[in-house]
């Protein structure tokens, strides 16, 4: 059996991060969408935390950070989702088109 | 000398009672007791003529030519600073002092003046009794008095138009005595404002003397006429100012254009008209002439200007006075005639017969004024002959004054008139050949019309059947002594006064022609040059008439016998007329032409044509002229063209407004900011077009940019790594 490289938590990284950009440009509902921007940042933190085993720790203490701000962020997008929410009473992101002309 | 001396006194008596009348006026009249009144104001003029009868003996016994004094400078400066440039162009001091000239000419006017406004003054304390403003009616004939008198004693010409003035306003005020009455306040506003033009004659005329002489003192100029008269005999300079000076005479002693005034001066009380009218203020232009005689024998065309409007207005002003109906009018243009007499002999260069003429005049024409005022009280103020007859019986003292002073005017020896008219038509005749005679036929013309108007107006007055009211009837009676006294002092002068100028071929020593030759002295060189100078008309003055003269009196006595003839026929054909008029008694004139009687009784429609031509209160075809018309025509100017440009610059301000509105709405709103905002709302339309509002396109857009990115960075190395790693 072949050895599990680096190249192979890259990869995945990737492809976790592409399945979270088509989420994010193809769902339709809104938290769907939040899940997707989550599933980002973590491909994001796994590149990292790849990285950082073949050199120092910095990898590892960047992605903590990224995780903290992902955690805010969520709480920010919910609030704003609830906001949108109480007005609008859809979750439906093709209806997200107030600043339309 | 005393009296001499203080000659300034005379004038200034009457003006202490004028002033006295001012302040205390209305205090001291009472309806019941005139005596303060008359006491100041009678009595001053009464101590005046007593001084001024004292200062003329003095004179007469000093001897010399001339009295002048000299009070003090009044205009200009005795250091010489106020200088005017002469004709020339050399520099003359004008200096006009308050100064008194006594010579035998104010002498003369002095003691008529004088003597004629004493008797005036108290026949008025009678006829005035029982009017209203009894004061100021004497404060006003005390301010004429002073007027005048200052008038006849100035030294210069430029106080002697003081008093000239002087007298003018109180004519004014006199005439509108009764100033309730509209037609009273009329008369008053026309005489003054015709004798004004004249006034402007007077004026220039007198700056014109300044201006060639250097001063305008009477003495000095007639020096100055008399030593320079060779070379400056007709010098038109010099008939420019006589004839202006001519001009102020023409008004202020109503010969033509300028008479106007004086029938309707009548409006006034009758002493204001015989004082004002008769004796004194009318004569103030012959004055004035015959002071300014060296200029004007300088300047022999306004000497025949004056004849023949002396002459033309005799004529004229007798013609209208043979008609008209009221006492006083009759005797107003009476005046105007005589006073055209009084022209012609200065004309024709006779100053002497004119002054006598004055004199003579004087007298009579005021016994006729106050005599008529007499017949006007007895009738209860009727003043139309038409209503009156057969007076004479009852008012006899009256009657018999006016007759004599009839006798006088119409030229009826022994008379005054007689003396005086003659001695002007012989001087007329006499003095110059060919044309000149024509104005002694006017002159002989109007002596026949000024014995049968003056006829006429006896025998319809007192002659007669009566063809009063009942009630006027009744009332009739003599006036008080106040009154009839005058009238015989009157009458005696107007009797004998004739004596003091019979001429020398009726036996007599010409004593006031005498006592005037020192003012009159023409210069030799006069004399002699003025036959070549002259012209055509062969103005032969005093040396064809002494060749006359050695030759018998015959021409003279010839004429002498002409004028009492003329008076005659004028009395004649009045007789015939009048003497027996009843109720509606015809005149002759109308019977006889219709048209011309007609045309007389509007006195040549003379004020009518004025009133087209110069005031103004007619208008000729729609258009006004004269005074009126030009203040019609300001008028339009003033509302067409001043408010119209008035009103052109509101239109103008409103409109700028609208064309600023305009540009400020279109221009600068619209341009200058809807402008940009369209311009930027037309831009956005395409470009707003991106803005979809789909959050997942931007995040799209957002990938494309990524992988853009990543791949141009990264790609040709991505590919080459593997291509040469093998990994």
């Amino acid at each position: 059996m072949a050895e599990i490289t680096t190249l192979h938590y890259l990869v995945v990284a990737a492809a976790l991060f592409l399945i979270g950009v088509i989420g994010v440009l193809t769902r339709r509902n809104v938290i769907i969408i939040l899940m997707s921007i989550e599933l980002i940042l973590n491909a994001v933190n796994l590149n990292l935390v790849a990285f950082s085993r073949l050199y120092n720790l910095h990898g590892q203490v960047f992605a903590i950070f990224i995780i903290a701000d992902a955690a805010a962020e969520a709480a920010i997008a919910l609030g704003i989702l609830i906001a949108f929410f109480r007005n609008k009473e859809t979750v439906n992101m093709d209806e997200v088109d107030l600043l339309k002309w | 000398m005393f009296f001499l001396e203080h000659i300034w006194i005379i004038p200034l008596l009457p003006m202490l009672g004028a002033t006295m009348m001012f302040f205390f006026g209305r205090k001291l009249d009472d309806e019941h007791d005139k005596t303060w009144v008359n006491s100041i104001c009678v009595g001053l003029v009464v101590v005046a003529f007593a001084w001024a009868c004292m200062a003329v003996w003095q004179f007469v016994h000093s001897g010399q030519p001339y009295f002048e004094k000299v009070m003090y400078t009044w205009l200009g400066s005795d250091s010489g600073k106020l200088l005017f440039p002469m004709q020339g162009g050399r520099l003359a001091d004008f200096k006009v002092n308050v100064g008194f000239l006594l010579d035998p000419l104010s002498s003369v006017w002095l003691l008529f003046v004088t003597g004629v406004g004493m008797l005036i003054h108290i026949y008025s304390t009678g006829y005035m009794k029982h009017d209203g403003g009894y004061y100021r009616f004497f404060g006003y004939m005390n301010l004429f008095m002073f007027s005048m008198l200052t008038l006849v004693l100035a030294n210069n010409y430029v106080m002697m138009f003081v008093g000239w003035e002087g007298v003018g306003l109180c004519s004014y005020l006199l005439i509108g005595f009764y100033f309730h009455k509209h037609s009273a306040s009329t008369a008053a506003n026309k005489a003054f404002i015709v004798n004004r033009i004249g006034d402007a004659g007077v004026l220039l005329g007198t700056f014109m003397i300044f201006w060639m002489v250097g001063t305008v003192n009477f003495t000095s100029v007639t020096e100055f006429a008399r030593t320079s008269a060779s070379h400056l005999l007709g010098n038109p300079y010099i008939t420019a100012a006589t004839l202006l000076l001519f001009l102020g005479a023409c008004g202020k002693s109503a010969q033509l254009p300028l008479y106007v005034w004086l029938p309707d001066a009548m409006e006034g009380p009758t002493p204001v008209s015989a004082l004002i009218h008769a004796a004194t203020m009318v004569t103030a232009g012959v004055y004035m002439v015959c002071r300014s005689n060296a200029l004007f024998q300088l300047a022999p065309d306004s000497m025949m200007v004056v004849a023949v409007v002396g002459a033309m207005t005799a004529l004229f002003a007798a013609l209208i006075g043979l008609v008209q109906n009221d006492i006083k009018r009759v005797l107003a243009y009476s005046t105007v005639s005589q006073l055209g007499y009084m022209f012609l002999a200065l004309g024709v260069g006779a100053f002497a017969a004119g002054v006598f003429h004055v004199l003579t005049h004087a007298f009579f024409k005021a016994l006729l004024f106050l005599g008529s005022g007499s017949v006007i009280h007895a009738m209860s103020g009727e003043q139309d002959m038409r209503w009156m007859g057969n007076l004479g019986k009852k008012i006899p003292v009256t009657f018999r004054t006016m007759l004599i002073a009839t006798l006088a005017i119409a030229g009826i020896p022994p008379f005054a008139g007689f003396f005086s008219k003659d001695e002007i038509l012989w001087q007329t005749w006499s003095s110059h050949a060919g044309a000149f005679r024509v104005l002694w036929g006017i002159g002989y013309v109007t002596a026949i019309l000024t014995a049968f108007y003056m006829f006429r107006l006896v025998f319809l007055t007192f002659y007669g059947e009566s063809r009063m009211s009942h009630e006027v009837e009744h009332h009739v009676h003599e006036s008080p002594k106040s009154m009839t006294i005058p009238l015989v002092i009157l009458a005696i002068c107007a009797v004998f006064s004739g004596f003091l100028g019979v001429p020398s071929a009726l036996g007599g020593s010409d004593r006031i022609g005498h006592f005037l030759e020192p003012v009159f002295a023409m210069h030799e060189t006069v004399s002699t040059e003025a036959i070549p100078a002259a012209g055509a008309e062969a103005l032969a003055p005093v040396q064809q008439e002494e060749q006359k003269e050695e030759g018998g009196h015959g021409m003279e006595y010839l004429l002498m016998c002409l004028s009492v003839g003329a008076a005659g026929l004028g009395w004649y054909v009045a007789k015939r007329s009048y003497s027996k008029a009843g109720k509606d008694y015809p005149e002759p004139i109308n019977v006889a032409a219709p048209p011309v009687y007609r045309t007389l009784l509007n006195k040549f429609y003379v004020d009518e044509l004025y009133d087209y031509l110069f005031t103004g209160r007619r208008k000729l075809g729609g258009v006004r002229l004269g005074a009126q018309g030009l203040g019609d025509a300001l008028w339009e100017f003033d509302a067409n063209v001043i408010d119209g440009g008035v009103n052109g610059a509101g239109w103008l301000t409103k409109f700028t407004g609208t064309v600023s509105n305009w540009w400020d709405k279109w221009i600068i709103d619209g341009i200058g900011v809807n402008g940009p905002a369209f311009v930027a709302r037309v831009l956005s339309y395409p470009v707003r077009l991106v803005q979809w509002g789909l959050v997942q396109w931007y995040a799209l857009v957002m990938v494309f940019g990524l992988i853009g990115l990543t791949w141009y960075y990264l790609a040709p190395i991505h590919a080459l790594r593997i291509f040469l790693l093998g990994k």
